[in-house]
């Protein structure tokens, strides 16, 4: 599903990010990228999302390469994917049921079931009480939630999130890393970086742990 | 195909919720496109109307031969029959210096001090009605006529509506004029417009793309927005011309009855008020696309 091969990324001041990595994900796996602030998080997720292209190497997601895609077919790519990103991106002039709305709107699709799927997402994570509310007036986990909720709306087969427990407390992040569970459980490809080995505990979760841009 | 209609209404609502989300800044844009645009299109209807006016009382040009005074009534049968017989002439009506006389009396309401004249000072006249309209034509034909013995002054009665439609030409050109500034004005305030909204939007612009928003997608509702914004602007100037001729067309009736005739301005026709309405929906459409054009890529960098 997700394939690095000997992948590079070097960015503008000359500073190398990811250093000959390579590794595969297969469909309906949950794979966690570890590692120090700076080791190359989140710039391994903006790759696999063509936000970042690698300077050598491919990234192959659903067997396109994504770092050779043009830019008219890579908003394509990533209405397959959902995406929580580490500073939310979420939209402070409009309501939570609005932010949820936007992956659909963009998408085009269908007006009459568009706020049933809102609905049904806001529900999985636990906010459904709060679609009238603004992101501002919710807490950190709520927001973190509406993250979720914004990148799970249009049912994508892939989930990245980029530290989604960050700057929660360990309660609040256990009930993040349960709803992502429950993702996994259906079937859902998720790739989730964190820098907190305490939600890691749990044994039996693949890791990919990086180190200064590499692959330990 | 519903489905695609409903989202561009979608679209739609949205853009106008923004465009009136401080109601008094978005009515002041679309007054300022409305006045604007008002300048040129109100130039344009009266010009057109000047125009009418001249076709009017142009429309069938003559020449008055006066004669000289010491004309005899054979002096005059001879001339009459000579006109007659021009091929260039249509219609010769003669209108003896009596009758001039009379006429004079009745339609100036001047009658006693005519009547303290002691003698008629009005010659006898030949009205020549031309079968050519062209103004070559009639000036040659004037010429021609003024060479007749006892003819004493050949007149061409529409030679003011000649030098009229000269000065409406002048006034075409300086509408053309006038108009390609204010629709450049117009292009300039909507570009403007645009650039703000992308600024203030980029949040919404970027977290779209990241989430898969084609360009298309993020283009469409600015250019919604500009289209509209400049309808609205078309409509606003419609209705200032058209109140400002109502307006006018009160004291002019006034004015027209002291001449003893009816003008009245008429509106902007049917066909004139929709091209005024599309070539504003135009221009906004273009000031937006050039706007986006130019600042989306540079504001939000595409990746
Ligand atoms: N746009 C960028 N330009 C230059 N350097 C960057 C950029 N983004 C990240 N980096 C650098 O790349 C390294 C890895 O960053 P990142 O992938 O964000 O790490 P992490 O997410 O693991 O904290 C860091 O040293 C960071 O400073
Ligand atoms: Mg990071």
């Amino acid at each position: 599903m997700i394939s690095f091969n000997q992948v590079n990324k070097r960015y503008p001041g000359g500073y190398e990010a990811l250093k000959n990595v390579s590794f595969d994900i297969a469909e309906g796996e949950m794979v966690f990228v570890s590692g120090h602030s700076g080791a190359g998080k989140s710039t391994l997720l903006k790759l696999v999302a063509g936000i970042e292209r690698p300077n050598s190497g491919s990234v192959l997601v659903n067997n396109q390469n994504v770092g050779a895609l043009k830019g008219a077919a890579l908003p394509y790519l990533r209405r397959n994917l959902g995406i929580i990103f580490q500073d939310h991106k979420l939209l402070f002039d409009r309501s939570v049921f609005d932010n949820v709305l936007l992956p659909l709107q963009i998408c085009g699709f269908d007006h009459r079931e568009n706020a049933k799927r809102v609905r049904a997402a806001l529900d999985k994570v636990g906010l459904l009480k709060r679609e009238k509310a603004n992101p501002i007036a919710l807490s950190g986990g709520e927001q973190q939630r509406l993250c979720i909720a914004r990148a799970i709306v249009n049912r994508p087969s892939i989930l990245l999130a980029d530290e989604p427990t960050g700057n929660l407390d360990t309660e609040y992040a256990h009930e993040i890393m349960d709803i992502f569970r429950s993702f996994h459980q259906v079937g859902v490809t998720l790739l989730i970086s964190t820098h907190d080995e305490s939600v890691l505990q749990d044994g039996a979760v693949r890791r990919l742990a990086l180190k200064q841009g590499e692959l330990q | 195909m519903i489905h695609a209609f409903a989202r561009h209404l979608g679209i739609l609502r949205a853009v106008l919720r923004r465009m009136f989300a401080s109601r008094v800044g978005g009515l002041l844009n679309i007054l300022v496109i409305g006045i604007a645009l008002s300048l040129p299109a109100g130039m344009y209807v009266l010009l057109k109307n000047a125009q009418g006016l001249v076709e009017q009382l142009s429309g069938t040009p003559q020449i008055s031969l006066f004669l000289a005074l010491n004309a005899q009534e054979s002096d005059i049968a001879e001339l009459h029959g000579r006109l007659e017989a021009n091929e260039a002439i249509a219609n010769v009506e003669f209108i003896s210096r009596d009758r001039a006389l009379e006429q004079l009396k009745q339609s100036t309401g001047l009658a006693d001090v005519i009547g303290s004249l002691e003698k008629n000072p009005l010659p006898d006249a030949f009205i020549v009605s031309p079968k050519q309209a062209e103004p070559q034509a009639l000036d040659a034909l004037r010429d021609e006529l003024a060479r007749l013995p006892r003819v004493e002054q050949a007149q061409l009665d529409s030679a003011w509506a000649y030098k009229l439609e000269a000065l409406l030409r002048f006034g075409r050109l300086a509408v053309l004029i006038l108009a390609s500034l204010l629709s450049l004005a117009l292009i300039a305030v909507t570009f403007n417009t645009i650039r703000l909204q992308i600024l203030t939007q980029r949040d919404e612009i970027e977290v779209s793309r990241l989430i898969g928003a084609t360009d298309g997608f993020i283009r469409r509702p600015f250019l919604y927005f500009g289209a509209l914004q400049g309808l609205f602007g078309g409509i606003a100037a419609w209705l200032i011309v058209s109140a400002s001729l109502l307006l006018l067309n009160r004291p002019l009736g006034e004015l027209s009855q002291l001449y003893a005739s009816q003008f009245v301005l008429q509106p902007l026709s049917p066909g004139d008020s929709l091209s005024l309405l599309l070539f504003s929906l135009y221009l906004g459409w273009l000031g937006a696309w050039l706007s986006v054009a130019r600042h989306l890529s540079r504001i939000i960098p595409a990746n």
